[in-house]
């Protein structure tokens, strides 16, 4: 792309910035990307004049590239612009159609300047083909921000469900729940693995009890994985309950040879009276007097 | 340091490992261990590990061998202290110490040994009666 079609861009567009913005806006409504419930008129007629005006800025630089140093300030207010939208919930199309929708008002202003006889046919051709690759250029950049912005949301929503769903709860002095919640992987039973036995430490638990109510499917690699956590928990001196099994599990577990040598209980309850049992307590039921009060507090046997 | 100290407590063997372990100094502890264990007729060992950072599938043997040593010598052996990351460490390697008996610190591993000698004193009683 020669400099001089760049200098005539930038002419043409300071010339007929009042038009294009115009006509920009309206082509943007018609293609129903305002959408009113995320974002005001007001707003959008701001970020699109500061658009132009930065792009009229960086072709009077010379810019004749998306990656041009001259079209700094206009990169990074797309990239916002995107980032915002990508996070509002904007699909990638009404994003990138505010880049897209500047094309026509852009060649109507070339078209008129070139019936006015500015330029020659040949040149006017050679200034449309130069616009277009720009705004490609820059309608590719806000697709490409987006995406960014869309893939970082996601990871940090992975990361926050895997923190969620393992956390490790004390039930008594001593006694330990791991409720399991999701698919067992080996990047998550690491991070299982390491807050049970930072846990066992930190609060000298004789018993864990890993729930696995919440887990859909035990192949033979989770099935490893459970019993690579019992083993670790083991060594620390602690011993493990596994309850929870669901029966579509527990005959899957079988027809795969699965074998879990440890102790097993249906239900979490039931494991956390062995987990008492086993650590010299029980629990008894305490006589109610009729006003609602309590008679005799048998409590905790120890 | 060339040797590990064995430390008699009662009737039991109070071993604490506070260096990183090397492969001689592991197989001189096992061998000082055995005939410790018969010298004093002890009837259990104590193998504190808590100040141990970093273990090896050789170590992680070492401790699978003295308990069966000590077993055979008609001797318990609890493991003591060991931190997570060397647990999921042997894990990983594969060594799940299924012959060592263990138990989260010192206090909790003497009484392991004490119960255990109580019930096996019991026993004693019962085959006198």
């Amino acid at each position: 792309m020669a400099g001089n079609d760049i200098g005539l861009i930038a002419d043409l567009v300071g010339n007929n910035e009042p038009t294009i913005l115009s006509e920009w806006l309206d082509l943007q409504k018609q293609a129903g990307i305002l959408r009113t419930d995320r974002t005001t008129e007001a707003e959008l007629n701001s970020q699109s004049r500061n658009f132009l005006h930065l792009l009229r800025e960086g072709l009077a630089k010379g810019g004749d590239d998306v990656s041009h140093a001259a079209f700094g300030a206009a990169r990074e207010m797309l990239a916002d612009l995107s980032r915002s939208r990508a996070l509002q919930g904007f699909s990638p199309r009404e994003t990138s159609t505010f880049i897209f929708s500047l094309k026509r008002p852009l060649f109507n202003a070339l078209n008129k300047a070139s019936k006015s006889g500015s330029f020659s046919a040949a040149q006017s051709a050679e200034l449309v083909w130069s616009t277009t690759l720009l705004l490609d250029g820059f309608g590719l950049y806000t697709l490409e921000v987006f995406q960014k912005s869309r893939e970082e949301v996601i990871v940090r929503q992975q990361r926050e469900i895997s923190e969620l769903s393992t956390p490790v709860v004390k039930l008594w002095d001593g006694i330990l729940a791991l409720p399991l919640i999701g698919t067992l992987d080996s990047q998550r039973t690491q991070v299982v693995m390491e807050n049970l036995l930072q846990t066992i430490v930190d609060v000298e638990a004789e018993i864990a009890i890993i729930d696995i109510t919440g887990v859909p499917t035990v192949d033979t690699l989770t099935a490893q994985h459970l019993l690579k956590t019992v083993a670790a928990a083991r060594l620390m001196g602690a011993d493990c309950i596994i309850s929870g099994i669901r029966p579509q599990i527990a005959q899957t577990m079988v027809h795969l040879g699965v074998e879990l040598n440890v102790i097993s209980k249906a239900s979490l309850a039931d494991a956390f009276a062995v987990a008492l049992r086993q650590t010299g307590r029980a629990v008894t039921k305490m006589k109610i007097a009729p006003g609602g009060s309590v008679k005799k507090s048998l409590g905790q046997g120890e | 340091m060339d040797r590990i100290p064995i430390l008699k407590f009662g009737d039991a063997l109070l071993v604490t490992i506070q260096v990183d372990m090397h492969d001689r100094l592991a197989t001189a502890l096992e061998e000082d261990l055995t005939s410790k264990i018969v010298s004093h007729n002890a009837k259990g060992v104590l193998i504190d590990i808590s100040a141990l950072e970093i273990v090896d599938s050789f170590i992680g043997r070492m401790l699978d061998n003295i308990a069966a040593v000590s077993r055979i010598l008609d001797a318990d052996t609890v493991v003591v202290g060991m931190r997570p990351a060397v647990a999921i460490t042997l894990v990983e390697l594969g060594l799940s110490l299924s012959g060592v008996k263990t138990a989260l610190n010192v206090e909790r591993g003497m009484a392991l040994i004490k119960g255990r000698l109580a019930a096996s004193e019991h026993a004693d009683d019962d085959v006198e009666d």
